[in-house]
């Protein structure tokens, strides 16, 4: 194939143009969205998981202490997680530089 | 009762299941309440599913070749006909199991429109699998409009709501109907499971989802997904929203197994609907004469499904 990405050859798709690598869009960091970048006051973090369960990234992680973390290469910036926190552990600040 | 569900004791807050069946990097808007309503779902039904996604706003932001945010067999097919290919993988996976050519597993077959695809182009294919009684289940994501293609309005808009094509003036409201009610003509096929869920209560959306995939025979899950750039609301606010519209008996919660109406979450001290209607920007030119209006019906509907759970 030519040293060209733009061009695809036929014989390089899979057939019917299947995806086989599944949840491949892993790849593509949907961080450059953000607007607004949450941050979690650790002191006032309860471990309840809401931000978690309520994150449609699929952004937040638990670490081995139990506290849920965000995965700031996936986080668009809505804000639920700051809106639906029962302890207001989460604030959105603006995303600077 | 069905006995499936003996077994089963639901899900606790402490035990949801870690893993994802729909990846990170899916190109969703921010706050999209669709989404976390899929993932919530497909959480509870875990890995061993066949999914048939219809056109629609979960289908264009989880597979922009060559990307795609599924981690289970996932296959797209056109707006209407979501139900017919669920019902045909079901058959063929029957077929195969008995002629020995794959093993003999019990997979769960899903099928996923949007408000369209499940209650304007597609009902008549969904009725018909229903009908025909295969094992699978139909999730409904309503987000209340065609949102994928620019907020055009659907069977599903709200009475009164601003969409592109049923704009507000001198002459008009905006939406001049109420909302279809499709888990009401999911019952009328006498399916053994109907239910609907929001996303603002997951554990309640999780139970009702696992419920409706351990049911033999067709189970239909309505969820309501907020949707903040249709809707025109902030985008932190989706889960609130989702709550207000049970709080308010909008957006009432409850199953339907074998007939039986069961109300998953009495709503006894119901808060005013324009608690719900403000905040977004579709129900903003409403009147007082519309808002009270709405607040009629919405209460003549919920006083009927309390009837209707204490009649059967």
């Amino acid at each position: 194939m030519a040293n060209s990405d733009a061009i695809v050859s036929v014989k390089s798709l899979t057939f019917g143009c299947h995806i086989l690598e599944p949840g491949n869009a892993a790849n593509f960091r949907t961080g450059d969205w953000r607007s607004m970048r949450p941050i979690m006051d650790m002191e006032k973090c309860i471990k309840c998981g809401m931000c978690w369960i309520y994150c449609p990234e699929m952004a937040y992680n638990q670490n081995e202490e139990g506290f849920f973390i965000v995965d700031l290469e996936y986080c668009k910036g809505c804000g639920i997680c700051a809106h639906e926190c029962p302890k207001d552990a989460i604030t959105m600040v603006p995303e600077e530089g | 009762m069905i006995p499936e569900f003996e077994k089963f004791k639901g899900f606790k807050a402490k035990s949801i299941p870690k893993e994802e069946i729909v990846s990170s990097g899916h190109r969703g808007c921010q706050g999209c309440g669709e989404v976390l309503a899929l993932r919530m779902a497909m959480k509870a039904l875990g890995k061993d599913i066949i999914v048939c996604s219809a056109t629609g706003c979960m289908e264009i932001i989880t597979s922009p070749y060559p990307h795609t945010a599924w981690n289970v067999p996932w296959i797209h097919v056109a707006f209407e006909n979501a139900a017919s290919v669920a019902s045909g993988v079901e058959a063929a996976r029957k077929v195969l199991a008995r002629k020995g050519r794959i093993p003999k597993k019990h997979v769960d077959v899903v099928a996923i429109g949007g408000d369209g695809a499940t209650g304007d182009i597609g009902l008549q294919w969904i009725s018909g699998a229903m009908e025909r009684g295969h094992d699978f289940v139909y999730i409904c994501l309503d987000n209340e409009a065609y949102m994928n293609t620019g907020v055009q309005r659907s069977g599903c808009t709200p009475y009164g709501a601003m969409t592109t094509t049923s704009p507000p003036g001198k002459q008009s409201i905006g939406q001049v109907t109420w909302k279809k009610n499709i888990p009401q003509i999911m019952v009328a096929h006498n399916i053994p499971y109907v239910a609907t869920a929001s996303p603002a209560y997951f554990l309640d959306l999780m139970n009702k989802v696992k419920k409706a995939a351990l049911v033999k025979g067709p189970a239909y899950v309505h969820i309501y997904s907020p949707c903040p750039t249709g809707w025109g609301s902030a985008g932190e606010r989706s889960i609130e929203f989702a709550r207000l519209a049970v709080e308010t008996r909008v957006f009432p919660l409850y199953e339907v197994i074998e007939g039986r109406y069961i109300i998953s979450r009495k709503i006894n001290k119901p808060k005013p609907v324009t608690e719900y209607l403000k905040g977004q920007r579709r129900f903003r030119h409403l009147g007082e004469e519309e808002i009270q209006y709405i607040q009629r019906r919405v209460d003549a509907e919920y006083e009927r499904l309390v009837k209707l759970a204490e009649m059967t």
